[in-house]
């Protein structure tokens, strides 16, 4: 009788979870990449083929944007990593115990605020007649206005600001677990600063490390206000490619394509990431 | 003594440093805030002077956020979409943390690893997805029985799908790592002073999670208020507030009204992490 | 074995396996009522597995447990009026004392007012009157060590378990305790059956002791028994100090045997009733260094007929006040321990010093190797 409640009440607890994933993760996957292989080759008629794929392949302008999209994304994974880095160490290790907290509670909120709030702050700032150019012209440094908007740095200085908390707080989280002691017996052991950095404390924090490139890569390829707000219609962002081919021209055969392109791509860079790094996605992802 | 010379030069540097960073986060914050009480028709420089029209007042040119129907409504779907996903995916997120913590069956690690998924999947991609399937789903239906299935259209229901999709991920992680941290004893400990098993988990289990379940909740909450990657492929007529926003920012232009809107939002969502902070950091924690 | 209510504890031949791993191995034993039983041995030995058994969270392969008589083995755990007290006591972090002593009470649908009086009553007899509102967290560990047993007594059960309670506590905490626990038993005069694989707790504080080891009980007696006449080699080797011999059984007779070391060494032992040995068998001989006696060498020494006697070199002496012992190295280069006094003065061992050492031959435990 015991084991019969001990399997019914497995199965109680399967059920929201198979439900869950099956319903709205396996198989609106599946029906995307299906939905994807489909033609139309007159009104209401379709064929099955890989005419949308061969589409994506003749068509330089949407590859170079996956290709522009990926680079880009792993560019900001890098700066959020070394910008990120010393300031979790800073927040994990080095600051004491009061503004520890008060710090990483500063790091919290601005994480919580929509990315929409944030891009619309850079926007304040960076416009022509925003916040920086007014007071340029102010100091005398410039003598007409400046729209530092609608460029590539500013897309990348705009994408970094939005992920990077996604990174920095992972690794507070592994560098709080480590122990100084560790850092001191490098010393101890005849290791300079650099040595002790790269031999003990970038190993311990791999999983964070990793953890955070992961999330903050995702985030960034898959973002869409951000480019679009900062970097103007021209941003040429992979996810506005989908929402055009889904929304304006209302071609979802294509867009369930490039979709599907855009997750092989990200996922494949993410595989190759913890193949390289020897990491799994449970003992990090999972973990932060 | 050259040497300590050269360590407090670089603990000084090391201190600007993170004051620049933190500058650096908080000051788009701070011009998206403070924008909202400038007396100007325009979120620009010059300071034309302290104003609380952008909250308060009720006439044109200068309407205020509470006064602006639009938003107001989006607003209101905010709360009914960041409510109900976040109290669904805490559900499903305690069930998901027995689960994996307590049961025990073939291939769990591979569904472990299914449960992370969602949290990686680009939230475009599900939003897309979701679409797909519900509109070939209500297409389906209505050829077959020229029914039409209204829940399946753009919408609240399919907005609150897509992000109680990924959400899940999120307060599992948080209420599984609240569970691994469970001293069994305890359970049996209650079952030894005679409580039956349905009152060892009223009693005792439970409320040693709601800490967790509580702060994914709200983490829940936030992100779904400010979720736009998946809400846009899936909303309808009824817009939450970050789509109207977007709508305002791309096609109208942007009045401070949005800064009056982005200031209550900062200090909604700064306050609900500071609760997230406060409830986890608890005295059971040991 | 007869089932009357006079013991509160009976376990029948009680076995449980684990996969192919025998955990317990055909246990019995009885426990009269009110008396403190300790059941002690290494850590592995099956003394959990079987103390859970007892609480209900596992069930036996076979075997009987009986409490107050009746057989409980189809009684679940929540049912049984066995109380227990974990090893990291387990009390509910979210709850504060009085609601972690009303909790059982509350579970069996106990009134309010008669909640508040069996509460403030058993918090009274541990003599904590003025903790009942505070939180776990902010108790000491001898505290929420009796608020743990304050916790199962409110109950009245008939048997109280102790999983090494004090395994988290400091040493002079735990000395405290062991004392603590003695008088907490005579007051509540229910029967306390604690596991440990420390024997200094289980000496101090038991009336009877049970040696387990690999799943089977080596031996159940009094802490005096145990001690002086151990049954098995296990159990002389695992309660107390003692110096041990590995040899051959030279020559025996109905009285005395005596035992070559590998070394070449004699030692004479007396025969023990029911485990006689014969000549050829290998045995161990096992000696307390408290009665050894260690005399400078050279001295004149009157040694009787019924003592073993050996020479050797101080190698070193550990001076512990009244416990105060010296390392001789024997002569086949074992060490030896042996009790001394140390004054402080001139008659003093050094090390270096030429002693010789003897003791009474019914001091040399021996046992079949």
């Amino acid at each position: 009788m015991q084991s019969d409640i001990k399997r019914l009440s497995l199965i109680l607890l399967f059920a929201p979870f198979a439900l869950w994933i099956f319903l709205l993760i396996i198989v609106p996957h599946a029906g995307m990449v299906v939905l994807s292989l489909r033609e139309k080759v007159a009104p209401r008629v379709y064929e099955y083929g890989l005419g949308n794929y061969i589409d994506f392949i003749n068509e330089p302008i949407y590859w170079n944007t996956l290709l522009r999209t990926g680079s880009m994304s792993i560019l900001v994974t890098f700066l959020a990593l070394i910008i990120g880095f010393p300031i979790a160490y800073y927040i994990a290790k080095i600051a004491g115990k009061r503004s520890r907290g008060a710090l990483f509670l500063l790091c919290l909120i601005p994480l919580w605020v929509s990315d929409l709030i944030r891009a619309f702050g850079w926007i304040l700032l960076l416009r022509e007649t925003g916040v920086v150019s007014s007071f340029l012209l102010w100091t005398g440094a410039i003598n007409q206005p400046i729209e530092f908007l609608y460029n590539d740095v500013t897309v990348i200085v705009g994408l970094v600001y939005t992920v990077i908390l996604f990174m920095i707080v992972p690794l507070v989280s592994t560098l709080d677990g480590m122990d100084d002691a560790m850092v001191e017996a490098g010393y101890n052991l005849g290791g300079n600063g650099f040595t002790v950095l790269r031999r003990i404390i970038v190993p311990y924090a791999m999983p964070g490390i990793v953890s955070g490139c992961i999330v903050v890569f995702m985030l960034t390829a898959g973002s869409y206000l951000t480019p679009i707000l900062l970097g103007g219609k021209n941003s040429s962002w992979f996810t506005e490619q989908i929402y055009d081919q889904f929304i304006t021209r209302f071609n979802w055969e294509s867009g369930a394509a490039f979709g599907f392109l855009l997750l092989a791509f990200t996922s494949l860079v993410v595989w190759l990431g913890l193949k390289l790094t020897g990491q799994t996605l449970a003992n990090t992802v999972a973990k932060s | 003594m050259a040497k300590a010379k050269q360590n407090r030069a670089f603990i000084t540097l090391y201190r600007l440093y993170v004051a620049a960073f933190f500058l650096f986060l908080a000051a788009p914050l701070v011009a998206a805030g403070s924008f909202a009480f400038n007396d100007s028709l325009f979120p620009a420089l010059p300071w034309q002077g302290f104003t609380l029209d952008w909250f308060f007042s009720p006439n044109e040119p200068k309407l205020g956020m509470f006064y602006d129907r639009r938003l107001l409504s989006g607003l209101y779907y905010s709360f009914v979409i960041g409510i109900l996903v976040s109290s669904l995916s805490v559900f499903v997120g305690t069930t998901n943390a027995f689960l994996f913590v307590r049961g025990s069956f073939p291939a769990k690690n591979f569904f472990y690893i299914l449960m992370i998924l969602p949290l990686v999947i680009p939230g475009v991609i599900l939003g897309i997805s979701i679409l797909v399937l519900a509109s070939n789903i209500a297409n389906g239906v209505e050829n077959a029985f020229n029914y039409e299935i209204d829940m399946l259209r753009p919408g609240i229901f399919l907005v609150v799908l897509g992000q109680f999709s990924f959400i899940t991920t999120i307060t599992s992680l948080v209420i599984t790592a609240r569970l691994r941290k469970f001293d069994h004893s305890m359970e049996e400990a209650a079952l030894n002073l005679g409580a039956s098993r349905l009152q060892v988990l009223r009693t005792v289990t439970l409320p040693f999670l709601r800490p967790a379940m509580i702060a994914a909740g709200i983490v829940g909450f936030l992100v779904s208020f400010e979720n736009f990657n998946t809400t846009l492929f899936l909303v309808g007529s009824e817009s939450p507030l970050t789509i109207t926003m977007f709508d305002r920012m791309a096609k109208v232009g942007s009045t401070p009204v949005l800064n009056a809107v982005s200031f209550v939002l900062i200090i909604g969502s700064g306050l609900l992490a500071l609760i997230t902070v406060a409830v986890q950091r608890d005295k059971s924690s040991g | 074995m007869s089932t009357t209510d006079e013991y509160d504890l009976e376990c029948i031949g009680v076995s449980k396996n684990f996969s192919s791993v025998r955990a317990v191995d055909d246990v019995s034993f009885t426990i009269p009522k009110g008396s403190f039983f300790s059941i002690l041995g290494p850590s592995g030995c099956g003394k959990t597995t079987l103390m859970r058994m007892i609480a209900g969270f596992e069930t036996p392969d076979s075997g009987d447990i009986r409490i107050k008589g009746n057989s409980v083995l189809n009684t679940p755990p929540n049912k049984r009026n066995v109380k227990m007290v974990f090893q990291h006591l387990a009390l509910f972090p979210m709850m504060n004392v009085y609601e972690n002593i009303a909790y059982g009470l509350k579970c069996i649908g106990t009134d309010k007012a008669t909640i508040e009086s069996k509460v403030r009553d058993v918090l009274e007899r541990i003599s904590l009157p003025d903790v009942a509102m505070r939180e776990i967290h902010q108790l000491s560990g001898g505290q929420k060590q009796r608020i743990a047993i304050a916790r199962c007594m409110v109950l009245n059960p008939d048997v109280l378990l102790l999983d090494e309670p004090l395994g988290a506590l400091d040493l002079k905490l735990r000395e405290a305790m062991k004392i603590e626990l003695k008088l907490l038993q005579h007051q509540f005069n229910t029967t306390f059956i604690y596991i440990t694989h420390d024997q200094s707790e289980a000496l101090v504080m038991s009336d009877h002791v049970a040696i387990m080891n690999e799943g089977r009980f080596e031996q159940i007696g009094r802490p005096e028994e145990l001690y002086h006449q151990p049954a098995t080699a296990f159990v002389a080797g695992f309660v107390g100090d003692s110096n041990r011999w590995s040899g051959v059984v030279a020559s025996a007779d109905a009285q005395t045997l005596e035992v070559t070391t590998q070394a070449g060494l004699t030692l004479r032992c007396v025969q023990q009733a029911g485990r006689a040995l014969s000549a050829g068998q290998a045995a161990e001989v096992f000696v307390r260094p408290e009665f050894i006696r260690a005399e400078r060498a050279g001295a004149d020494l009157a040694e009787q007929g019924d003592q073993n006697g050996l020479d050797g070199t101080v190698d070193s002496v550990l001076f512990n006040g009244a416990n105060s012992r010296v390392l001789v190295r024997g002569p086949s280069g074992e060490l030896i321990e042996a009790d001394v006094v140390v004054t402080g003065g001139q008659g003093d061992l050094r090390g270096g010093d030429k002693v010789r050492l003897s003791w009474p031959i019914a001091q040399s435990m021996c046992f079949a190797g």
